[in-house]
């Protein structure tokens, strides 16, 4: 909790992102080629790593119940494939993913801070987050006040932040940038720093609600912003991009991006996670087609 | 202040790795022996001797290409001397343009196929040679074709007539892409060429000369002579050559231009270079540091504008060289053929020693070294990435071209000891500058005396943009519209 108290750093002294250059480095690492075995450990990592996902305004517990199961049991006819990090609702269905994933080793995340706009009093916000954990949330997801950083009141921000990390009470703070509304990866970067100060144990992308979502330039800078808080505290922030990663190959290239910027140390459902609804079906149907050489139809995937 | 302790380093051995992701190489033709492309023919060498070209990555021969001697180079010239007489200066430059953009095209449908034998011949990652050597080489053909109609728009009111013959000599470390920057601006003006690639990678350049006559070019428009010194000296002296266009060693450079002195022979020279990448506290760090490595370990560093010396604010130095070292940790050194590799074999035995005692010298001077922990192949010729702290102005680290991955880095105080120090070397190739100010750039891309700077970037290359040197790197410009100059005949 000792992050937690710490400072507002003078985010003018944060270092400056070139876009051109970050478009580059990046164009490295989707030229990567990953083949054969490192593909099928990269396919099943990227499972292990997901945040599987329904926020809809549509959403029952019927509709949650499924996707739990789903979570479990991804693919039961291939042995050996890892379940999912977590399931990722609203506060509503906590309650009701908690019961159903039981003791299956299944995170439950739940959105909060009036998501995804964060557009309400803070004192709501932080009852919110309450309920959420009291309904048995292991992990809260929340917004930052897009408004307040971009208006300039970091100090806000970084307060918000800090009181949703205490009411928390000790479940995972991931804390969402919305980054499609911050318009440069320079706002990115210095969001990144402030979130991290203020308490986050991740950063994430977005809310998917906005276009565009997670993106692999600005993973990067949220990457090399978590690296060099770690040089400076020693503390390891984890990252999820959420919103866009539908298929394996755009996975992969992001499991490349974490391997060549923050090392082994980050390889981990504990340090890196992908917020991502449809991504599964992709992945297992690569992972069938690695290891019987064919690919399937979407029919031999359930889909929940 | 005291600066926070920086955390343990990053942890990238080991872990999640990729498979070896080696290029095909079933669809690539290599005859096992080469001889001289004289007169639109490949002929036998006068002497009947041969030599082996070799694999830096594996030190395995590929292929035999014929050495060309005196009378080889004799009878080269005079069949440019003959085509460009005959048919190639008076073409209607419409369809000389044709001519050249089917050379461009050729280049392109045997890409993969020219990508994969520079790599095995020169060492060089193929990531490299499929992305930037083949396709830039494509490009300036492509550029070129267009100029040759249109010359007298290059130079209003001026009378543009093609030269003559060019003898061109090109080095070893992008060898086809050498190959176009000579030979299409030559071509576009009207002029009829004899080319001698560097003696370890011929081999592009004798499938070019294929290309060559698939295009149908008249006999003795280009003509390839391979061989070493020797027959690059035979052909820059030889009295039947209008134009000498030379890339490689400021040494050999000054030879030639000692012995071009008196003859009239019109002559451009692309030497060497000791480049400054100026990094200013206010930079990008994290893509900053990205440009010192793509300014240094780029094709294993030899390039001739290669950033080599890295001069960086003091404020930042230390940021700087704990990132550059972590990311030098995620370089992968080894098979040029593999997707993966960023860095590949040194281009030879010759080269390879050359730069192991300049990491000798450097030591011996005082200064730090320190080098990534990557493996390397047991056989071939490698050198890891290396960086030297601790140096100054007056170390011959600093100093003097090593062609090699090796970086020498200094820092400084304020940007006037910054462009001092960025100046204070005989060369003037290309420079770097890396600063969020966009006034601070100008300033400093405006003081610093070099052919090419960069802003925020590093090692980019265009066909319109022209490319030389200052002081001991050379003179003439190639690329662009400045390229054309060196192979027309213009009126006063």
């Amino acid at each position: 909790m000792l992050a937690a108290r710490s400072r507002l750093p003078d985010l003018a002294a944060v270092t400056r992102v070139d876009e051109v250059g970050v478009a580059e480095r990046v164009a490295r690492f989707t030229s990567r080629s990953i083949k054969k075995e490192s593909k099928v450990e990269a396919l099943k990592m990227v499972l292990s790593m997901i945040d599987l996902t329904t926020l809809e305004g549509q959403d029952t517990p019927g509709k949650v119940r499924q996707l739990c199961q789903k979570a479990m049991h991804l693919h039961d006819r291939r042995p050996g494939l890892p379940h999912v990090a977590a399931v990722c609702v609203y506060p509503t269905l906590v309650a009701v993913a908690k019961r159903a994933l039981g003791d299956s080793g299944i995170k439950v995340a739940s959105v909060a801070t009036a998501f995804p706009s964060g557009m309400a009093p803070r004192r709501v916000k932080i009852e919110e987050t309450k309920i959420a954990v009291g309904e048995g949330a292991d992990e809260i997801d929340m917004v930052i006040s897009r408004g307040a950083f971009l208006a300039g009141d970091y100090a806000a921000v970084f307060d918000e932040i800090a009181a949703i990390k205490e009411a928390a009470q000790g479940a995972h703070l991931k804390v969402i940038l919305e980054t499609g509304e911050l318009g440069s990866l320079d706002r990115v970067r210095r969001a990144s720093v402030l979130a991290m100060h203020a308490g986050a144990d991740f950063i994430k992308t977005s809310t998917g609600k906005v276009q565009p979502a997670a993106t692999l330039p600005v993973t990067l800078v949220m990457l090399q912003a978590i690296r060099d808080y770690h040089a400076e505290t020693g503390r390891m922030v984890g990252m999820k991009p959420a919103g866009g990663i539908a298929n394996a190959k755009l996975a992969i290239h992001y499991l490349v991006m974490l391997k060549e910027t923050l090392g082994n140390a980050w390889m981990t459902p504990d340090r890196f996670r992908f917020g991502a609804s449809s991504l599964a079906n992709d992945v297992l149907m690569q992972i069938e087609k690695q290891l019987t050489g064919r690919y399937q139809s979407a029919d031999y995937f359930s889909r929940d | 202040m005291d600066r926070p302790a920086r955390a343990s380093a990053l942890a990238f051995e080991g872990g999640w790795t990729y498979s070896p992701a080696p290029e095909s190489t079933e669809h690539v033709r290599i005859d096992e022996r080469y001889g001289l492309f004289i007169g639109g023919e490949f002929v036998r060498p006068a002497e009947g001797r041969y030599f082996p070209t070799l694999n830096p990555a594996t030190e395995e021969p590929i292929a035999e290409v014929a050495l060309a001697t005196d009378p080889d180079v004799d009878r080269a010239v005079r069949a440019a001397r003959a085509a460009f007489e005959g048919p190639w200066s008076r073409m209607k430059p419409i369809e000389r343009g044709k001519y050249v953009y089917r050379l461009a095209r050729l280049i392109q449908e045997r890409s993969r196929e020219l990508a994969v034998i520079e790599s095995l011949d020169g060492g060089k990652p193929i990531r490299e040679s499929r992305d930037i050597d083949i396709p830039l080489a494509a490009a300036h053909f492509f550029y070129y074709a267009g100029w040759a109609d249109k010359l007298e728009y290059a130079f209003p009111g001026r009378r543009a007539a093609p030269l003559g013959v060019a003898g061109q000599v090109i080095p070893w470390n992008f060898p086809l892409l050498m190959l176009a920057w000579k030979i299409a601006p030559a071509l576009a003006c009207g002029s009829t060429v004899v080319l001698k690639p560097a003696e370890t990678t011929p081999l592009t350049a004798l499938k070019f000369a294929e290309a060559v006559q698939d295009a149908g070019l008249p006999p003795g428009v280009v003509n390839i002579v391979t061989g070493a010194g020797e027959t690059g000296a035979a052909l820059v002296n030889h009295p039947g050559v209008d134009k000498v266009a030379f890339t490689g060693s400021t040494e050999v450079g000054k030879i030639i231009q000692r012995s071009l002195a008196g003859t009239g022979k019109r002559y451009t020279l692309e030497l060497g270079g000791k480049a400054a990448n100026v990094v200013f506290a206010d930079a990008a760090i994290d893509q900053a540091v990205e440009g010192i490595v793509n300014g240094i370990f780029f094709n294993q560093g030899h390039v001739c504008c290669a950033g080599s010396r890295l001069l960086v604010q003091e404020s930042v130095a230390e940021e700087v060289i704990d990132k550059l070292k972590a990311r030098m940790e995620t370089l992968i050194v080894g098979d040029p053929l593999d997707k993966n590799t960023d860095i590949g074999a040194i281009n030879s035995q010759a080269q390879l020693e050359k730069i192991r005692s300049y990491l000798e010298i450097g030591l011996a001077e005082g200064a730090e070294m320190h080098q990534s922990s990557c493996p390397v192949p047991e056989r071939g010729w490698w050198c890891r990435p290396t960086l030297f702290t601790g140096v100054s102005q007056s170390n011959r680290i600093v100093q003097e071209e090593i062609f090699g991955p090796v970086l020498a880095i200094q820092t400084f105080r304020t940007e006037e000891e910054g462009l001092a120090k960025a100046n204070n070397t005989p060369y003037g190739l290309s420079g770097g500058v890396w600063t969020d100010k966009g006034a601070k750039v100008f300033r400093m891309t405006r003081g610093i005396r070099a052919g090419v700077v960069w802003a925020n970037t590093f090692n980019k290359f265009d066909p319109t943009a022209p490319f030389g040197g200052y002081k001991e790197s050379g003179m003439g410009r190639e690329g662009g519209l400045h390229g054309l100059d060196a192979y027309l005949d213009l009126d006063a």
